[in-house]
């Protein structure tokens, strides 16, 4: 799950890394008086959940209080990549002297935690990675011990960074280091980490994802949810517990298991068809969890056939076909359907589908192949 | 012969006295695996199964009192992590773990502490273990696979069944069959598994089932480049799915990979392993 850079800074000044005086703003004339409280000069920055938001013209610099009131309701009023803009960070503009960059994240190959400083901060850090790898200085993190004020200092040394700014700096990095455990960030990311002019170093842009496994512990966090980003499907469809994804095909899919759910997308693509959607109903597939499945599927008006792949595992076939003949006499839906039921109970779960109309399939070729058929003799 | 699990196994239980667990320790003991004990703190002195399995309270005791030495956990994702350090502490030292849902953070505490301690862990977020005829440690059904010399190892759950089940409708069986589960911190993976079935005399073949993501895929085959003399057969599941939510840039910075399905097929065949188009055609590369 993303933050907004407004949720992070608070957890950042709540963790001693210093962040620029402003608060968030929804109409114009609450940012017209956050400007006023700061002194005029102030950046507007949209809070939306994507990158780019300054080439897109979502971050602008207001040279006074009143300039900030057009500038906020011309930003309120965009939409950045298909979002809205609801809210805005008002803040005090910074004199900025340089930009470093530092993050914290999960490095799955060594399965620790990894510190990232660069000196080229403020611009795209990827392109830095790739064009001057050198430039970008990490060091690993052992889980169990946390990092070490030496670590930190590692990367200040490794950034070039001056020494009357080591002590600040090695604050920021615990910080970050506080954020990322505390929350169970998966990332925290400060870029750029400006010097000012003033010689002080500021958290001019912040940046957290959060482990959705982990929010269980962390109901604050599960609040800041930002439904904007998620189709109203995919919304839906984790109420009830599924794993579904929209994509621009005609060949509707359920399957249990999401890598089989892979799978079977990747065959309908081999023989020439377009999956719709990824839907995994993940184990016990109950009547209501198939017919919630089933509308969410349905519900994609370029659907012209549907594909049932069920490997009876742990899951019984004799149930799920039950769970498909409650939630078919529920939704009642228009176009074909073609089942493959397999392994545990298939057979009894395969007469008690036999009373539906349902096409079925013995093997998974078999099954994408129908299922395609049956969408092209629809259109 | 076989790997990991086998006839030897002394299996241990946590969490299988919940609904899911209980389950799942019946198929078990039918398929024929020694489950010894089960381990549910507050419910030492039970018994399971009409009296076939004791409970106890720790699994420090549990392990005194049977000598297990292989753990399953079917415990919760919010419990889990208590339970690997427990087992790992009592002296267990292989765990399987089929939670799913674990914080990646937890993972990575869990896994430095077995590395320090020598304990292997296989998952967590997956199937289980199962060499057929002799042992099934979790959760793939058994009627799915018949013993035979292909070792199979996979990210995924029920893909690996339908893998397992296309092998044996045409008369393939397995030595073992090795759920590493699809986390981003695991205990064992492809790597781990492909040496071992290297290893094995009576794995004859190997059939590698990989998924999106990570760059798993591109280090085994590496592994298989220069390690593997047994002939490997994979299967990547993920080719139509719509480039993965990425760890914004410092994820992107050290991952060296892609994580797209393509790259990953690509670098399989470049040191000669055959890749299957769909899990079906999985046999028919194996002759």
């Amino acid at each position: 799950m993303k933050l907004h850079e407004y949720q992070s800074k608070l957890i950042f000044s709540k963790c001693q890394i210093p962040v620029p005086k402003g608060r968030v703003a929804t109409t114009s004339s609450e940012a017209k008086q956050i400007a006023e409280e700061l002194g005029g000069r102030v950046v507007i920055k949209s809070q939306v959940l994507v990158g780019g938001r300054g080439k897109a013209g979502g971050i602008r610099l207001a040279k006074s209080a009143e300039e900030s009131e057009d500038l906020a309701a011309h930003i309120l009023s965009m939409e950045i990549k298909g979002l809205p803009v609801r809210k805005i960070l008002v803040e005090e503009a910074v004199n900025i002297e340089s930009e470093i960059y530092l993050s914290i994240t999960n490095d799955r190959s060594t399965r620790k935690p990894v510190i990232i400083g660069s000196a080229s901060g403020g611009i795209d850090i990827e392109e830095v990675a790739q064009q001057t790898p050198e430039k970008i200085i990490k060091v690993h993190i052992h889980p169990l011990l946390g990092l070490r004020d030496y670590q930190g200092r590692d990367i200040a040394t490794g950034i070039d960074l001056s020494r009357q700014h080591w002590r600040e700096f090695g604050q920021i990095a615990q910080g970050l280091w506080q954020i990322y455990k505390d929350n169970d960030a998966t990332l925290v990311e400060i870029n750029p980490l400006v010097i000012t002019s003033e010689g002080r170093l500021l958290a001019v842009d912040g940046k957290m994802m959060v482990d959705d496994n982990a929010l269980f512990r962390h109901s604050h966090l599960a609040e800041m949810r930002d439904l904007d980003i998620e189709e109203e499907s995919e919304i839906e469809a984790r109420k009830y517990g599924l794993s579904y994804i929209k994509l621009d095909g005609e060949i509707g899919c359920m399957v249990n298991g999401a890598g089989l759910a892979m799978a079977t997308m990747d065959i309908i693509k081999l023989f020439g068809g377009e999956p719709a959607n990824f839907l995994d109903i993940g184990g016990g597939a109950g009547s209501e969890k198939v017919a919630a499945a089933l509308r969410i599927i349905l519900s994609d008006p370029n659907v012209k056939s549907v594909m049932f792949n069920i490997f009876g595992g742990i899951t019984r076939g004799d149930q799920v076909a039950r769970g498909i003949l409650t939630a078919l006499d529920e939704v009642q839906p228009q176009v074909p359907m073609v089942i493959r039921l397999v392994g545990t109970k298939a057979e009894e779960g395969l007469k008690i589908l036999e009373k539906s109309n349902m096409i079925t399939a013995t093997t998974l070729a078999d099954a994408a192949k129908k299922a395609i058929a049956a969408a092209k003799e629809g259109q | 012969m076989s790997i990991l699990v086998d006839k030897n196994t002394r299996l241990l239980g946590q969490g299988i006295t919940g609904h899911e667990g209980l389950f799942h320790t019946q198929e078990m003991v039918n398929y024929g695996t020694r489950v010894v004990a089960g381990v549910t703190p507050g419910k030492g002195g039970e018994w399971l199964l009409d009296g076939k399995i004791p409970v106890f309270d720790s699994v420090r005791v549990a392990v005194e009192a049977t000598g297990a030495n292989t753990s399953v956990i079917f415990v919760p994702a919010r419990f889990a992590p208590d339970a690997l350090f427990e087992s790992a502490d009592a002296g267990i030292s292989l765990i399987v773990c089929i939670t799913e849902g674990i914080p990646v953070q937890d993972m990575m505490r869990v896994r430095n502490y077995l590395d320090q301690k020598g304990v292997r862990m296989v998952g967590p977020n997956c199937p289980g273990l199962l060499t057929p005829g002799e042992a099934k440690v979790g959760i793939i059904p058994g009627n799915i696979a018949i013993p035979g010399n292909v070792g199979v190892v996979s990210r995924s759950g029920t893909l690996t069944y339908e893998v397992l089940y296309a092998l044996k409708e045409v008369g393939f069986g397995a030595s073992t069959c090795v759920g590493i589960g699809g986390d981003p911190i695991n205990g064992t993976d492809f790597i781990d598994a492909l040496s071992m079935f290297e290893a094995d005399p009576n794995t004859e073949k190997v059939v590698l089932i990989g998924e999106i993501g990570g760059t798993d895929e591109e280090n085994a085959a590496e592994f298989i480049a220069v390690h593997m003399t047994k002939p490997v057969v994979a299967f990547i599941a993920g080719q139509t799915a719509p480039p993965g939510k990425r760890m914004g840039h410092a994820g992107a910075i050290i991952e060296a990979g892609s994580g797209l399905a393509e790259d990953k097929i690509k670098a399989l065949k470049a040191v000669g392993v055959r890749v299957a188009r769909h899990p079906e055609e999985i046999p028919s590369l194996l002759e």
